[in-house]
């Protein structure tokens, strides 16, 4: 069973690659390059040095960004989930902010955060991004898992008189951590995505810069190379996130398995 | 003459529930009834006519539109721990182990009186061994015995009970039913216990109030005088027991009775 859906997926991706290979036959490296050129340029990025520095820096803005509005956008969305005029008060304006495309806020972000010294400020334009996209699936992941939560239990709890930090962490959270942590994941998915879009404008480092900077040379083969270490790097953070999600659950009792 | 204070006192209870389309909806209509210290009363009636909501005004989870529940006299406002409800679905925290979930009403013990009664009605509900293991580890009976042990061990003297066994197979109900006698006898609490089961009405309860379809009214309310363990053969038992089914319209094989 196991083994079929691995062969299955490598004939899968063995067809796009015969399929990319054909219809980029001939091709050189100012052109869409093929697999076999992109190869060669993972290999010459990888043994280059900078690869490395740049996926660091690239992971790093991604962590802090989402730490930051993990940090943020849980408290907001349980409180939103629980406090009827905490909702009234706050919905709205989360509603407004929402369909803004964090690239959008570029030019706001470097204008605030050009002048900093005390960091890089591209730095900083870029964990604020990342902060943005990733907020509001987290806010609304949170939001809408309190106000999921059985009532069954939230009256249990009253019934014991149990109010306070004790219902947030004994009845709130692990009820709510489920769909919480679901959210968490498509959240760094996006940020991931998002991340790549606001490296490509206006920083120095990262595989968005590294896109930027190939294309700039005509090095269309870096170009598709730093894509397969994005999908790469992508998948692994994904499959960081799905650990974490079922050891978290199956230690409250509660894994899908 | 010495007049007995009722324990749990029903004073005309009325309750409209408002539908989505804004309709309003009668559930209980003027319901009067008065539980005594340490008896075990049964509801039985027609499934949706509004028992679990009597039970849930009776708690203090909802509000009757007219009328008020008084326990020892006082009027009951919010629900609190003197009183124990005890949900229809199962509802044990599955993120909590069974010592846990039997401990979450404890606050106010300290740790050593908490892991002692804990222990106790541990041992009490037969899971010794099941101390640390989570909730989707427990069969259903299991489940239910841990959600009666923490309702149990934060010391009520009054229980409300939805349909406990409701989702229990045959066998494992009639075992929870001997239980929960034997509880009832050894920590003389004063249980409310809804079912849609006549049978079972008739072997756990000192009465049995019937109600009416809904807007749910008092129906009749009969005295099961019978020693207990129940014998499922006296004839005084089938008696009561085709004496309900008539009273909420079925026959004394349970099968609705020929419209004549
Ligand atoms: N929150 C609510 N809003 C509107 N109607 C409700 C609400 N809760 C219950 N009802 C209605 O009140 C009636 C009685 O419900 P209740 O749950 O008390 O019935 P029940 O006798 O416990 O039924 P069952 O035997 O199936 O458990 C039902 O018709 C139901 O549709
Ligand atoms: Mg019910």
């Amino acid at each position: 069973m196991h083994g079929r859906k691995i062969l299955l997926g490598l004939i899968g991706i063995g067809i796009f690659l015969l399929v990319w290979h054909l219809v980029t036959l001939g091709n050189g490296r100012t052109d869409v390059p093929g697999p076999w050129l992109t190869l060669t340029g993972l290999i010459e990025l990888a043994t280059g040095g900078l690869l490395w520095r740049y996926i660091i820096a690239s992971v790093f803005r991604v962590m802090w960004g989402f730490t930051l509005a993990v940090v943020v956008g849980v408290p907001v969305g349980l409180a939103i989930g629980w406090s009827r005029w905490f909702r009234e008060l706050v919905n709205p304006l989360v509603q407004g902010l929402r369909p803004i495309s964090p690239i959008a806020w570029l030019p706001i972000a470097v204008l605030v955060f050009g002048g900093v010294t005390w960091w890089e400020p591209s730095d900083l334009s870029a964990i604020f991004l990342i902060f943005l996209a990733s907020i509001f699936p987290i806010i609304t992941a949170a939001t809408s898992a309190v106000e999921g939560i059985d009532v069954k239990y939230l009256r249990v709890a009253t019934n014991f008189e149990v109010s306070g930090f004790t219902v947030l962490f004994q009845v709130i959270l692990p009820a709510a951590m489920p769909q919480i942590l679901t959210g968490l994941r498509l959240a760094l998915g996006i940020a991931w995505v998002v991340l790549v879009a606001a490296e490509m404008l206006g920083v120095q480092s990262g595989l968005g810069f590294q896109i930027n900077d190939s294309r700039n040379n005509l090095r269309y083969d870096l170009v598709v190379a730093a894509m397969v270490v994005i999908s790469i790097i992508g998948m692994f953070l994904d499959g960081v996130m799905a650990r974490i999600e079922n050891t978290a659950l199956s230690r409250r009792g509660t894994a899908k398995r | 003459m010495i007049v007995e204070t009722p324990k749990i006192e029903f004073r005309d209870i009325e309750l409209c529930f408002t539908a989505e389309d804004g309709a309003k909806v009668q559930v209980l209509d003027s319901v009067n009834l008065n539980v005594r210290e340490g008896e075990f009363v049964c509801i039985v009636g027609p499934s949706g006519c509004g028992k679990s909501t009597l039970l849930n005004i009776a708690c203090g989870f909802l509000k009757p539109s007219r009328g008020q529940v008084l326990i020892d006299e006082v009027p009951v406002d919010q629900p609190n721990r003197r009183r124990v409800f005890i949900f229809q679905d199962n509802s044990v925290f599955p993120w909590l182990t069974v010592s846990q979930n039997i401990g979450f009403g404890l606050a106010d013990q300290s740790p050593q009186e908490k892991d002692e009664i804990i222990r106790r009605y541990v041992e009490m509900i037969g899971l010794t061994g099941f101390e640390h293991a989570y909730p989707r580890e427990l069969s259903g009976g299991m489940k239910q015995r841990v959600e009666i042990a923490r309702a149990l061990a934060s010391g009520p003297d009054v229980l409300f009970m939805d349909e406990p066994l409701g989702a229990l197979d045959w066998l494992t109900r009639l075992k929870m039913r001997a239980d929960l006698v034997e509880i009832w006898r050894q920590e003389k609490k004063t249980i409310l216990f809804v079912t849609h089961d006549v049978e079972e009405s008739v072997q756990l309860a000192d009465r049995v109030v019937v109600l009416s379809d809904r807007p749910a009214q008092i129906r009749a309310v009969v005295d099961v005088d019978l020693p207990r363990p129940r014998n499922l053969d006296d004839p005084e038992y089938l008696r009561i027991r085709d004496e309900i089914f008539e009273l909420m319209g079925l026959d004394h094989h349970g099968i609705e009775a020929a419209k004549v």
